[in-house]
């Protein structure tokens, strides 16, 4: 159970909750003009005169953007349209130099899908895709530089959107979280679009009711703009619902209106009500034809589709013996998941995922450094595994060639073979040297015959020193058994 | 359909147009006029007629995906009634 009850004087509520997603669509150029999609360009360097508006230039679609916005429906596992429309919304803001916006309205790019999320308690929920429709961006409006005077740069102008729209399907902050995350994952893995929210990248709006517990009635809901972390859009519908649940409990109507989420204070706050929302008249864009996809146009962005996570994580567990739990840690992006299948070709997979969440990731954080920046390949973790599983090295011998590797970047033979660390798997040299060790300690053999059996790892101690870490410590436990009856 | 003095009024504030008061009645008269005229249209049967979406018998061109525009912000802004730093310059918005 995820969904979140507000414990009320009157009754229990329960949230419902629906996210848009705007997501920068990567590609090279803007979706209908040529200008670079560049980030940190100067100011207006970017800008065509379709961009800025002019009178009289027309918009191309730019074929790049409709792949990655098929793609992306693919990924959310949703119908793709293969009639879709332009629309013109009309609304005047200085960030929208042409006066409306080239958008999508009654016949969208993408229609339903599915996303499957994974909850904390294990459990899985199934959120509904409403559609996806591609647009362009806005301008950036810069406010802090004069008092009197708004700023604008038009290099975002014209950037290709993907929005995406779900179905109220969330009831709880939790679950608009993972699904948040979710999206990011799909995306950074089909390439289609960043998935940075702190630059904006990809930006949510979330539209927040409740209802008494058991009621499947909508109530009106307040619309949250323009929240820049999975976190803030948490928080946000968490302070929405509490702020309606305040209202209605103490008699009181709750309105359709537009908030604005205030990170610092963490509240939302009125923006526009109802009566001032926006009258946008769309309109089919006369500059722009309905866009009529073929069949083959679509196959062959299916055969270019990469395995997804739910698939990998699927795999992963099935074919590869890792827990749900390693799978999915190894899986949260692409290059982690790609690293993680070079590493355990041919090798056993549960153990070098063991040491890539354990040792290898501690050394990432620790230097602070990328996957892709990693002085160790993953074929010699691969192969440094296989060393420990093929008994060359014991476990202990191990960490000291790992820690050689992050040094040297060697291969992990090239080590063991140099510095001599194979380990002794010759019964007959350990037994010779637990003899010495049995001999020159009378009083703990004693000891540990009267019962003080704790000793035993004590002797392994002595036994594995002797051999410089280098005896086999499973040979030197049953040997030493033996002899210490 | 016909339009009101409110309608003339609305759309006048949609479309960013000052319409003085003594002449909104006039504007309301020449948009029922407008509107009349082109209701005629409804007169004719359609049924089974697929609607036209363009004159032009063809279909979306699309384009490559390759940067061959921009470069041009000094041009861009010639005309901009308020430029500064580079960037295009308009009275405070707050919302």
């Amino acid at each position: 159970m995820s969904g979140m009850i507000l414990k009320g004087e009157t009754c229990d509520w329960e949230i419902v909750c629906g996210l848009e997603i705007h997501c920068q669509i990567i590609s090279q150029s803007k979706i209908f003009s040529g200008a670079s999609t560049h980030y940190g360009s100067d100011i207006n360097e970017n800008v065509s005169f379709v961009d800025a508006g002019m009178p009289g230039m027309l918009p191309v679609l730019n074929e790049e953007c409709v792949r990655q916005a098929i793609k992306t429906g693919l990924g959310l596992n949703a119908k793709i349209n293969k009639h879709s429309v332009f629309s013109r919304k009309n609304y005047f803001y200085a960030d929208l130099p042409q006066g409306y916006q080239i958008t999508q309205f009654e016949y969208p790019l993408v229609g339903e899908g599915c996303v499957q999320i994974d909850l904390e308690d294990g459990s899985k929920k199934g959120i509904g895709i409403e559609r996806i429709h591609i647009e362009q961006d806005t301008g950036k409006s810069i406010h802090d530089i004069s008092p009197t005077k708004t700023f604008l740069d038009f290099n975002r102008a014209g950037v290709g959107l993907m929005e995406i729209v779900t179905k109220p399907d969330f009831r709880s902050p939790e679950e608009a979280g993972a699904f948040l995350r979710k999206l990011r994952t799909i995306v950074r893995y089909l390439g289609t679009c960043d998935g940075n929210m702190d630059e904006g990248s990809m930006r949510c709006d979330a539209s927040v009711s409740i209802r008494p517990v058991g009621s499947d009635e909508l109530r009106p809901r307040a619309e949250i703009k323009n929240v820049n972390s999975v976190k803030f859009v948490m928080q946000a519908i968490e302070f929405e619902a509490k702020r309606q649940m305040k209202i209605y409990e103490s008699g009181g109507e709750v309105e359709q209106q537009t908030r604005l989420f205030d990170q610092l204070s963490g509240e939302t706050r009125f923006m526009r009500s109802k009566e001032f929302a926006h009258d946008y008249r769309y309109f089919p864009e006369p500059d722009l034809l309905p866009l009529d996809l073929e069949d083959g146009f679509i196959e062959a962005i299916k055969a270019e589709m990469v395995e997804l996570p739910d698939a990998k994580q699927e795999r992963f567990v099935k074919d590869m013996g890792l827990t749900p739990y390693d799978a999915s840690v190894l899986t949260e992006d692409r290059e982690t998941a790609e690293w993680f299948e070079k590493a355990a070709k041919g090798h056993d997979a549960k153990k070098v995922a063991n040491w890539m969440m354990g040792d290898f990731f501690a050394m990432l954080n620790e230097k602070k450094i990328a996957l892709q920046d990693s002085p160790i390949s993953p074929e010699n973790l691969g192969k440094l595994v296989e060393l420990v599983t093929s008994n060359v090295i014991n476990g202990k011998t191990a960490k000291d060639v790992f820690a050689i590797m992050v040094e040297t970047g060697d291969n992990p033979e090239k080590i063991v073979e140099e510095k001599g660390l194979k380990q002794v798997t010759d019964t007959g040299a350990i037994e010779k040297i637990i003899d010495d060790v049995i001999a020159s300690n009378p009083a703990n053999v004693e000891a540990y015959k009267a019962g003080k059996t704790a000793l035993m790892g004590w002797f392994v101690g002595q036994v594995m020193k002797a051999s410089q870490g280098k005896a086999n410590p499973g040979v030197v436990n049953k040997i030493l058994q033996q002899k210490l009856v | 359909m016909a339009i009101d003095k409110e309608t003339v009024k609305k759309v006048a504030f949609l479309s960013r147009l000052k319409i003085e008061e003594d002449k909104i009645e006039a504007t309301e008269r020449e948009f029922n006029k407008i509107l009349q005229w082109i209701e005629q249209l409804s007169e004719v049967n359609t049924d089974g007629v697929e609607p036209l979406v363009s004159v032009n018998d063809c279909s979306l061109q699309m384009r490559q995906d390759i940067v061959n525009d921009g470069n041009l912000a000094e041009q861009v802004l010639a005309n901009a009634p308020m430029k500064e730093y580079g960037y295009f310059g308009v009275p405070k918005v707050v919302e």
